[in-house]
């Protein structure tokens, strides 16, 4: 029991913490319908980042802030090669991945790994301290989830707006967007900012939670946000007052214990990126495959009502 | 021809085409040319009906006018503004088009309450304002039942799940709801049902005369034609072949036209 305990506070934790790059891959890939390949790159960004400005002294709050700055400013860089420099969408995201690795090295002084041990985070300074002292490991679990809900929150209140109506108008029918004289390749630049700022934030937090960052680790994220995308909308999708982005938070949650389960039967680490590409392959076929035979069922049922 | 032109544009010009000329894949073996010196001039307030074959420019001029294609030469006024630099969204701020295809005037993943809103909201700041100001669902019920189609009841309703007669109702309503000053229509009932066009283009003709929007509707259904607007011209290889309005318009029957038609269909071999 304990030990099941255990994995679940790590599937939760990563969960929420993961889910916070998920929901910016769903902006980018559900809500624009553009596959962002840069997010391998802005999730290490953000860890490297929060790392060596905690080092520096800065308030980790406050490093928070800056890597969603600098995501954002990756996330315009892929955005002004696609739209401006007519790069197509995959390649855009690729150049600024690639780009970003260098970025990182600097960044981390060309360490591969940074350690900010024992140096203040927002899981041990703070709120985070006083919550940790109470609650022990379940603390971090309710400091990511409290990080998650508040990019959450604020997230749906923006996808209501005005700019978030002509951010979903984009992705949806350009055509629109330009017959209402606005330009839709700028709400794309929007839209990737907003996607590579939260991932990047995903990683700071997540650099803080493990107190060091692995300027490796951005191999797989977009694979595995996508199959966190795709799982949550594939299970709950259909179901009303569920807002997307909730649905891609527990689809990385699920996402992660399906990891974590396999971990625990055995599976061997140099294994873990081929899982996840897998389970990739399995959300996307089984989500057509469950969206194929929703459609059957509908023609059937307009059939059989035709009948009778 | 050239007289004809001129006499309709004797009247206070508001749209014209100034020695205009577009060639696709200029160069290479492909190479076509769909005007070279194209010339036109539409009065402010009319309602011109465009028609000819495949392949005579009509859909072409449209996309200058509009902006979705550059220009190789000549330009395009409208008002007093010479638009030929202008992108296609800023030309939007004036003009107001409605596609062939039905899902290209709306967004099929938004709700109707949400286009209403956005299309709302043409030429005035797209920040972190409320999406949807609820003061103005009177506003657009009130519209929508204009329709007669019970959109009215289906604001919620995503506009997917909408028939295409009834998302080009609402294209139309949109293009047309903020202040325009040309209203373009690129075959907008050809992809729908003889009924649903009918409703669409009685509809149109409503918007039109409430508006005394400068209208320019591109359309392969001769009827419509000849039934709606006080002008009517056809095209062929770019150029004006045939161009009529006012008494010498509403006496043009659909036989006429077809005539007319098939003349320069012969000629294209078809």
């Amino acid at each position: 029991m304990q030990i099941f305990l255990g994995l679940l506070e790590v599937v939760l934790r990563e969960g929420f913490i993961y889910g916070i790059m998920a929901m910016g891959v769903y902006i980018t890939y559900k809500v624009l319908n553009f596959p962002d390949l840069s997010v391998d790159g802005t999730f290490p960004l953000g860890c490297c980042l929060a790392a060596e400005l905690i080092t520096k002294g800065v308030n980790p709050w406050a490093a928070c802030l800056i890597c969603l700055a600098a995501g954002a400013l990756a996330g315009t860089l892929t955005g002004v090669l696609h739209v401006k420099l007519k790069i197509t969408d995959l390649m855009s995201g690729i150049l600024v991945m690639t780009a970003l690795y260098s970025v990182n090295m600097v960044i981390t002084e060309k360490k591969a790994v940074l350690s900010i041990f024992n140096m203040p985070t927002i899981f041990n300074s703070g709120i985070g301290g006083a919550v940790y002292e109470k609650l022990g490991q379940w603390g971090w679990t309710v400091m990511a989830l409290f990080v998650c809900l508040v990019v959450k929150i604020i997230l749906d209140l923006y996808l209501e707006t005005r700019s978030g109506l002509l951010l979903r108008a984009a992705g949806n029918n350009p055509k629109f967007v330009v017959s209402i004289g606005k330009d839709p390749g700028n709400m794309k630049i929007l839209g990737l900012m907003i996607g590579n700022a939260l991932t990047t934030l995903s990683g700071c937090v997540l650099a803080q939670q493990r107190e060091s960052a692995d300027a490796g680790s951005g191999t797989g994220m977009v694979v595995m946000s996508l199959a966190a995308v795709i799982i949550g909308g594939a299970a709950l999708g259909k179901a009303k007052y569920i807002h997307a982005t909730t649905t891609a938070v527990i689809g990385m949650v699920v996402y992660r214990a399906c990891l974590t389960i396999a971990m625990q039967l055995g599976l061997e680490t140099i294994y873990l990126k081929a899982l996840m590409s897998i389970l990739f392959v399995i959300a996307l076929i089984s989500s057509r495959y469950s969206e194929e035979r929703r459609e059957k069922n509908v023609i059937k049922n307009a059939e059989s009502r035709n009948n009778g | 021809m050239s007289s004809k032109m001129q006499k309709a544009g004797t009247m206070d010009k508001f749209v014209s085409f100034e020695h205009v000329s577009k060639i696709f894949n200029a160069g290479s073996v492909n190479e076509n040319v769909i005007f070279t010196d194209f010339n036109l001039s539409i009065p402010k307030g009319s309602f011109t009906s465009v028609v000819g074959s495949n392949g005579s420019g009509k859909t072409t001029m449209l996309n200058l006018l509009c902006g979705s294609l550059p220009v190789d030469s000549g330009s395009i006024k409208v008002g007093d503004m010479d638009v030929t630099k202008l992108r296609e969204h800023q030309r939007s701020a004036f003009i107001g088009r409605v596609y062939q295809d039905p899902s290209a005037g709306t967004c099929p993943n938004l709700t109707i309450l949400e286009n209403m809103a956005l299309a709302d909201n043409k030429g005035k700041s797209y920040f972190l304002q409320r999406g949807v100001n609820r003061k103005r669902i009177g506003y657009y019920k009130e519209k929508l039942s204009l329709l007669r189609m019970g959109l009215e009841d289906k604001l919620e309703q995503k506009v997917s799940t909408l028939s295409g007669g009834q998302r080009q109702a609402l294209a139309l309503l949109i293009a047309a709801e903020t202040d325009l000053d040309l209203l373009i229509l690129d075959e907008h009932t050809a992809a729908l049902d003889p009924k649903s066009a009918a409703i669409v283009m009685e509809l149109t003709k409503r918007v039109v005369e409430e508006k005394h929007v400068t209208t320019l509707m591109v359309t392969h259904n001769l009827k419509f034609a000849a039934d709606y607007g006080d002008r009517l011209f056809m095209m062929h290889r770019g150029n004006i072949v045939f161009d009529v309005s006012g008494e010498e318009k509403n006496k043009v029957s659909i036989r006429d036209l077809t005539e007319r038609f098939d003349e320069i269909s012969i000629e294209d071999g078809n």
